[in-house]
């Protein structure tokens, strides 16, 4: 009891605290990304792209040359077009990649490199241990076949065939017999939610329906890797919404690694696993969603994410602060009294031994308990109140806007095991929805990722201690 | 004109072609041999096949096609059509005529639209064969009928290959252009999921290029009549033959019913070919709606 008594005795109210390491600055969001789920990092590695240049023109490998020595795009026009300029990047499988970028910057010309309808001018693109910069017409072919699939803007689709035989495509090309392939073309299209419309042609659907056709018609080739080229991009906005989530539930089930290009921010940061940012060619910055948002490498990414909705992009994990206020189920009235009076608070979330949320206990109620047991009451369990609405970890932001409003505490942030991980008060929801400025970009960023202690550690250490 | 004598020399550049002419009918003589008996046998084979059964028959039987391809409108007007060619005594004329038509348009096609997907495949071949085509569509198409005659004497055959070489440019023109206007993106999609070339030309471009390709088919049929009743001049069997004659006598009658025949099986050739590129899968695909 002492341990977590004093647990909570050193949480106090951050603005007049003066406390070391333990109690970050109110502002600050918890650090890690933990909230979009990040991949472990033994992950296979499944599309490795390596010093990838790619220059159109009438002397391409001078360019290169030139590009390599430091000279700038504009330095290189007269010898071609340097599309895409020193890429390196590593997919793991299972992984959402986004490459974000306006047109121009030499995004589709990098994912058609991912696949050999472009070969690199230098570099390597690693598919598994195959070399695409070194195979042959034959092997890509094999390659194409087996282990890469994309899904194409304007769907390229057949419009003379039915949207069964569209998707049945892939299988054809591989050799596979009729009915077979019929049969697997029919499951994705089931999966993509287009069972019924097997016979109908591609110019009877609808947009959404016709990337849905393509989209199936990739994952009937069944590949580990699928590259998607602007692929909701031509869809309207709230069909896009509507793709975006099946593909993100598709991405549960089938577990692909998907390469995804898009122009639209919103759509890379909702997606991704992680982003890379492409401008004239450059790669200026790869990170997830929420380092991108907090921590932009420059001024042309700032600019571009400021017009994010953060609200969706920004998890309840980003923005909580440490709980100043819990109460251990086991501790007596008297210690809940106290942790209250010190955070200047009228009521405290109360967690068992496991940092598991149990409820809520009321100043009122405590004091209560105090003067009708005196010091006899070794337990406030019977003062619990269950009625608390705790949020997971990874709930964006625009949907902690309700939570907030209802509470009189700040939201409770817990993790899949329904352990408290961290509170949401009102103001820090507030802050959150600041851009950063790019005067002092890092004052938010670099500070959170580096010095702070991740919250599960903390509470699992003062678990260890009690 | 005295002037450019003096100044400007001579340039034999007729007197060269003659030459080459002449070296050509001598050296391939043989190879030519063999042309022109597959060329007679084939229009001959046509000219029989049209020409063998009753007035009527064959004219239901076009009529008929023209049914299938169109529609009821399409196939009476093209029997009423037939009636009139038949009532001025043109009936065998337009036969030989339609027999020339299809063999030159058939080899020209032969040739012309494996040349367009050449074309289409490959930039070189298509900046030489641009000026090449030019030259062979807007040459006079009497000249063609000068070397054609001398090598291959008069009758049907000087006829053909005339028409072939005068008919050939569209068709190349118009594969290379459907296969070249194919969404690239479709195309990629073949090559994504691992398509060789030849599929991917089979499957994708050639399918989605077919309706542009018919539009050329269209052109190099009616070319060749034009050409075909030009041809009439080297003694080609047909409504051609009756037209020059007509010309020479300056017989207004005679020139009015065969003229008027050309009118009405040109009519007929090109609704029916052009209704054709509107049946193909992808016209047809497109041309559905979403229900």
């Amino acid at each position: 009891m002492t341990a977590s008594s004093t647990s909570t005795s050193t949480s106090t109210e951050p603005p007049t605290s003066t406390a070391p390491v333990l109690i970050p600055v109110e502002t600050e969001p918890f650090p890690g990304a933990h909230g979009t789920d990040p991949l472990p990092d033994d992950r296979p590695v499944a599309v490795s792209v390596q010093g990838v240049y790619k220059v159109f023109g009438r002397r391409p490998q001078e360019a290169v040359r030139r590009l390599k020595d430091g000279a700038g795009r504009a330095d290189v026009k007269s010898l071609g077009t340097a599309a895409v300029i020193d890429a390196s990047f590593d997919v793991k499988q299972g992984e959402i990649f986004v490459v974000m970028g306006l047109s121009g910057s030499g995004k589709s010309t990098l994912i058609r490199m991912l696949n050999g309808l472009w070969k690199p001018t230098a570099g390597h693109v690693l598919l598994g241990d195959d070399d695409l910069a070194t195979v042959n017409a034959k092997q890509l072919r094999a390659l194409r076949r087996s282990r890469v699939s994309m899904v194409f803007q304007h769907f390229a689709l057949l419009p003379h065939r039915t949207v069964l035989d569209n998707a049945a495509y892939p299988l054809e090309i591989q050799g596979m017999g009729k009915a077979e392939r019929r049969e697997k073309a029919q499951q994705a299209l089931d999966l993509v939610g287009l069972g019924g419309w097997q016979d109908s042609l591609p110019s009877q659907l609808s947009g959404g329906m016709r990337q849905r056709v393509g989209l199936a018609r990739a994952l009937a080739a069944d590949t580990d890797v699928l590259l998607m080229d602007e692929a909701f991009s031509a869809l309207d906005p709230l069909i896009r919404r509507e793709m975006q989530e099946q593909l993100l539930d598709l991405q549960q089930t089938l577990g692909k690694t998907i390469i995804f290009i898009t122009h639209d921010l919103n759509e890379a940061m909702h997606l991704g696993d992680r982003i890379a940012v492409m401008r004239d060619g450059r790669t200026v910055q790869i990170g997830t969603a929420e380092e991108i948002l907090s921590d932009p490498a420059n001024d042309y990414v700032a600019q571009f994410v400021a017009d994010v909705d953060r609200t969706r992009v920004l998890t309840a994990a980003s923005v909580m602060v440490r709980p100043t206020a819990v109460v251990p189920l086991g501790g007596g009235p008297r210690v809940a009294s106290r942790t209250m009076r010190e955070a200047q608070v009228s009521a405290a979330y109360v967690v068992d031994r496991q940092r598991v949320l149990r409820g809520v206990v009321r100043d009122a109620d405590a004091v209560a308990l105090l003067k009708s047991s005196g010091d006899h009451a070794t337990s406030i369990e019977s003062i619990v109140h269950d009625g608390v609405a705790p949020v997971s970890v990874d709930t964006p932001l625009a949907e902690l806007f309700a939570p907030a409003a209802e509470s009189p505490l700040p939201v409770a942030v817990t993790d899949d095991k329904n352990r408290l991980v961290g509170v949401i008060p009102r103001v820090t929801l507030l802050e959150a929805m600041v851009p950063p400025t790019l005067e002092e970009p890092d004052a938010v960023g670099q500070d959170t990722t580096e010095d702070a202690p991740a919250p599960q550690d903390t509470t699992s250490t003062e678990g260890a201690d009690a | 004109m005295s002037a450019t004598d003096t100044f400007v020399p001579r340039l034999p550049l007729g007197d060269w072609v003659a030459v080459f002419v002449e070296w050509l009918t001598a050296t391939f003589k043989p190879f030519f041999a063999v042309v022109k008996d597959v060329l007679l046998g084939c229009y001959d084979a046509l000219a029989a096949v049209l020409q063998g059964p009753p007035f009527l028959v064959v004219a239901l039987v076009l009529a008929a096609l023209a049914f299938f391809a169109k529609g009821w409108r399409l196939g009476v007007t093209a029997l009423v059509g037939f009636v009139v060619i038949a009532s001025v005594d043109q009936w065998d004329n337009a036969m030989d005529t339609l027999a020339l038509v299809l063999v030159a348009s058939a080899i020209a096609l032969l040739i012309g639209i494996p040349l367009g997907i050449w074309a289409a495949r490959n930039d070189t071949v298509s900046r030489v064969l641009r000026p090449v085509l030019d030259f062979m569509q807007t040459m006079p198409a009497f000249v063609y009928l000068i070397p054609t005659v001398i090598i291959f004497l008069t009758g049907a055959v000087p006829g053909i290959v005339a028409t072939v070489v005068f008919a050939l440019a569209p068709g190349v023109r118009f594969t290379e252009l459907g296969i070249r206007q194919v969404d690239r993106e479709v195309v990629e999609a073949g090559h994504a999921f691992g398509s060789t070339p030849g599929r991917i030309l089979r499957q994708i471009q050639l399918p989605l290029a077919m309706p542009t390709i018919m539009a050329g088919v269209n052109q190099v049929i009616m070319l060749s009549l034009s050409m075909v009743v030009i041809s009439g001049m080297v003694g080609a069997a047909g409504l051609g033959r009756d037209v020059v004659a007509a010309l020479q006598r300056v017989n207004i009658s005679l020139g009015f019913e065969a003229g008027l025949s050309v009118v009405i099986l040109a009519i007929f050739l090109d609704r029916v070919t052009s209704a054709l590129s509107t049946r193909s899968p992808v016209a047809k695909a497109l041309a559905a709606t979403a229900v």
